[in-house]
């Protein structure tokens, strides 16, 4: 069976920090798995060695038995895999309707065109559609500097959506978004990706979040990964109650 | 053999007076952040002032202590300094701190303009000659050469200048608070450093280096309209080989130009005009960033 | 200022009313109307890459080769006319520019100005020291001739200023189409946010030597007509980095939102330029350089973000 991600052996380090050590995953297509690990335990390191920010210093990762390793993030997104950003990167000085604007035109399979109107209407109505239906229509014609937290992180994922990705890596959906907002953003962007059966990756530090929302659960610590399991199987794991949830405290590390 | 060492000595002649007009632009923008396209006026308004200056020691009766003219010439540029830096740094430069990089060189070539008519308007147009200070010293006999002696005073002011820079940096309380803030700006301010006096101080030291340039530089040549605006090119390109902010890359960069333009006068005299350039080209196609700065990648 | 929003027909009403001035405006006027709007053509490129947030402060190489262009082939094969001139200009700027284009894409912010500018102080250099080609006097540039038409006096600069014009009107047209299209659209989000570009999967690093290569041609047409107008050119008036100064200048004191503005800063310059030289002609520079602290200060969009409001 081929999966829709496959990591072999991938290890990254910078200096004398190792960010990533024999991280070995294997993906179905169509699963929800989530990503959970203290700060700087290498889950956006996972993420950007993924989605070709970083190249890994060995190790093969695979996109549907393709080898993707080398590749830089345009690749990577033109071969289907796209990433959501923990601080949304969206264009400061264009509209929410213009960043969505830009993320068709880039995203559509004929090239930019020199002639085509940018903001043609009917490119218009499609980016509004879109923007409809993550609810953040009525924030249309705001410049990002104006856009509640929220409202980016929903429009930092809607543009990452417009590429049609088979494979969505999400970097902390929930970071920085008001507690009542949570589950209204999680519920919207997990349900538009299931009707694509996009398979999914999600950072979360929230473990309600984890439980309710992935099949399973990496726990990452100090670059490696100590559990892969079903969610109540990691969260009861004694390894990751002390180095990633602290429900039991401890002091030295796994080895 | 020989033309090898005659190019060398024209080299290190040349590469310490590069050195001395592009420290201050250097460390300017390491601290500052604002590369300074009016450097090279400073440049200029240091040797105007000499050439008034030396004029005026030499019309006073500086004959009977000619060595003393040389104390005019740091003086000169040390009031160019002084005058200068409070309303260029206070009254200007300091709204632009958090800016572009690319706004810094769009009002310091604004800067520049102004600059470049303000020195017509107090000096005229007409050139100014101080050869005194040039001729003093009398030639040096070597092999078959001869050089003029001043050439090898401007080669000791190169090092008595990295010493200095490198000194005071390295080795006083407040150079070190300079250094912390070219390092991270932000969080020296956080431990508490008053980076208004650092910023002041440091565009203080950067006027008073360009204009020291322009003070040894004086009576080398016929002080005149524009001489500033070859200087400025010729230093960003010192700089950008040594990497932008770096006191070292501008001690390299210096030398590495200097030889290659001697060099090229010597062998092929048709690409003296440009070999500044070239170099520079060739040393960012292989290191983007110039030679002593580590390209970083963002944190995502 | 709906009139301006409305492409084909600001075009028209631009053309329609700078034709018109030709039949007012003596010859002095004329003529620095051709100088300002031709420079404004380059001025224009820097633009096109302002608005993916890069500066070049090196346009004088485009510049400097489309008006050698006229020089040399005036001086060797004696070739003068303007169509034949203006389409080799088009050809040796646009060859220069894929060559340097993939190159300088590599760079940003400072590194892409001083860089750029390196390579107009290499042709500098050069032509500065090659006698053959004029060394520093550089060449005289014989009179323009039309398809066989060969005007002299009044009717030589009527017909260069009409050419002139016809030419600004479709180029600023094209480009008002580009900058609205999508491709244009991307560089303004690459002005932005390019890391948010290469993830969504378009090429920044193409997108900027687009850009380069447009502004090359740009610059090459805006140095043809210069040199035909003035019927000289030379290392220190077309190449010289001041010269590349003063075409950013323009560039800024425009903004990148509007192109009408481009121009009309560019005739500002000019004007300011004529009448200081005239009457105060050892102070101009101060009251420019002023003139630009003022509009970096005051509008850092430029002269455009009064006409467009959105961005003001």
């Amino acid at each position: 069976m081929t999966f829709a991600l496959e990591t072999h052996g991938v290890h990254k380090s910078f200096g004398a920090v190792t960010a990533a050590a024999d991280i070995n995953v294997q993906v179905p297509e169509r699963a929800v798995w989530s990503l959970i690990g203290t700060n700087g335990a290498g889950k956006t390191t996972f993420v950007n060695l993924v989605t070709g920010y970083l190249d890994p210093d060995e190790g093969q990762i695979l996109f549907k038995g393709r080898d993707i390793t080398a590749l830089g993030p345009r690749e990577v997104t033109r071969a289907g895999i796209c990433r959501s950003f923990q601080i949304p990167q969206l264009c400061g000085e264009l509209t929410a309707l213009e960043n969505m604007l830009v993320s068709l035109a880039i995203s559509s399979p004929t090239p930019p065109s020199f002639f085509r109107r940018g903001r043609a209407a009917d490119a218009e109505d499609r980016a509004m559609e879109i923007l409809e239906r993550f609810k953040i229509a009525e924030y249309a014609p705001r410049l990002m500097a104006e856009l509640p937290a929220g409202v980016r992180k929903l429009l930092d994922i809607a543009m990452a959506m417009t590429g049609n990705p088979q494979v969505m890596l999400l970097d902390e959906p929930t970071s920085g978004v008001a507690a009542e907002e949570k589950y209204p953003i999680m519920d919207l962007v997990m349900e538009a990706l299931a009707a694509e059966n996009v398979t999914t990756l999600f950072v979360e530090h929230d473990m309600d979040v984890v439980t309710r929302y992935s099949e399973r659960v990496l726990a990452f610590y100090d670059g490696r990964i100590i559990a892969n399991d079903a969610p109540d199987e990691v969260l009861s794991d004694p390894q990751v109650q002390r180095y990633v949830t602290g429900t039991i405290p401890g002091r030295e590390g796994p080895n | 053999m020989d033309l090898l060492l005659v190019i060398l000595v024209d080299g290190l002649i040349y590469g310490a007076w590069l050195f001395i007009v592009s420290v201050g632009l250097t460390l300017v923008f390491g601290v500052l952040g604002i590369l300074n396209l009016a450097h090279g006026s400073l440049y200029a308004m240091g040797a105007y002032m000499t050439a008034s200056a030396v004029g005026l020691y030499f019309g006073a009766g500086g004959d009977a202590v000619p060595l003393g003219s040389y104390a005019v010439m740091i003086l000169a540029a040390a009031v160019v300094a002084l005058l200068v830096t409070p309303v260029l740094e206070r009254g200007l430069l300091r709204h632009f701190y958090h800016r572009d990089e690319v706004i810094g060189v769009l009002v310091t070539y604004g800067v520049f303009l102004i600059l470049e008519d303000v020195i017509k308007l107090i000096w005229g147009v007409e050139p100014l000659f101080v050869y005194e200070p040039y001729d003093l010293l009398g030639l040096v006999e070597w092999g078959p050469l001869f050089y003029v002696a001043y050439d090898f005073l401007v080669i000791g002011a190169a090092i008595v200048v990295g010493l200095a820079v490198w000194a005071f940096l390295n080795k006083t309380r407040r150079g070190k608070v300079v250094l912390a803030v070219i390092h991270d700006r932000e969080m020296s301010q956080t431990m508490g450093v008053n980076v208004d006096r650092v910023f002041m101080l440091a565009f203080g030291a950067g006027v008073f280096l360009a204009a020291l340039g322009g003070a040894l530089t004086a009576p080398m040549i016929s002080v005149s309209p524009g001489i500033g605006v070859n200087v400025i090119i010729v230093a960003f390109a010192v700089i950008i080989i040594g990497g932008l902010g770096s006191i070292e890359g501008a001690a390299i960069g210096a030398v590495l130009v200097g030889i290659a333009r001697a060099a090229s006068v010597h062998l092929m005299p048709e690409i003296e005009l440009f070999i500044i350039y070239f170099v520079m080209a060739v040393v960012l196609v292989f290191r983007p960033e110039g030679l002593f700065v580590k390209t970083q990648t963002r944190k995502i | 200022m709906k009139i301006l929003a409305n492409t084909p027909l600001a075009a028209g009403l631009a053309l329609a009313g700078l034709i018109a001035l030709a039949f007012v405006l003596p010859d002095w006027a004329l003529f620095l109307l051709t100088i300002a709007l031709a420079k404004g053509l380059v001025s224009l490129g820097i633009i096109t890459q302002m608005r993916a947030g890069l500066v070049s402060f090196g346009q004088g190489l485009f510049f400097g080769l489309g008006a050698y262009v006229a020089g040399l082939m005036a001086h060797f094969t004696g070739v003068t006319d303007i169509f034949l001139l203006t389409v080799l200009a088009v050809l040796v700027t646009g060859i220069v520019g894929v060559v340097f284009g993939p190159l300088l894409s590599n760079y940003r912010g400072i590194f892409f100005a001083m860089l750029s500018l390196s390579l107009s102080m290499i042709l500098y250099g050069t032509l500065s020291k090659m006698t053959s080609l004029g060394g520093t006097d550089g060449l005289n540039v014989a009179a323009p001739t039309f398809v066989g038409y060969e005007p002299e006096a009044r009717a030589l600069s009527l017909s260069l200023y009409l050419y002139t014009v016809v030419i600004v009107v479709i180029a600023g047209t094209a480009m008002r189409i580009f900058f609205d299209s999508q491709q244009g659209m991307i560089s303004l989000a690459i002005r932005s946010n390019e890391l948010r570009v290469e993830y969504l999967g378009a090429s920044v690093r193409r997108a900027h030597t687009q850009n380069y290569i447009i502004s090359a041609i740009l610059g090459g047409m805006g140095g043809v007509i210069t040199a035909l107008a003035i019927g000289h050119v030379d290392p220190e008036s077309s190449i010289f980095w001041t010269i590349s100064g003063e075409f950013v200048f323009v560039a800024i004191l425009a903004g990148y939102l509007s192109i009408p503005s481009v121009f009309a800063a560019s005739i500002i310059l000019e004007l300011v330029r004529s009448f200081s030289n005239l009457y105060f002609p050892n102070t101009w520079q101060l009251a420019l350089g002023i003139f630009l602290l003022i509009v970096i200060l005051t509008l850092p969009n430029g002269l455009g973000s009064l006409v467009d409001r959105r961005r003001a």
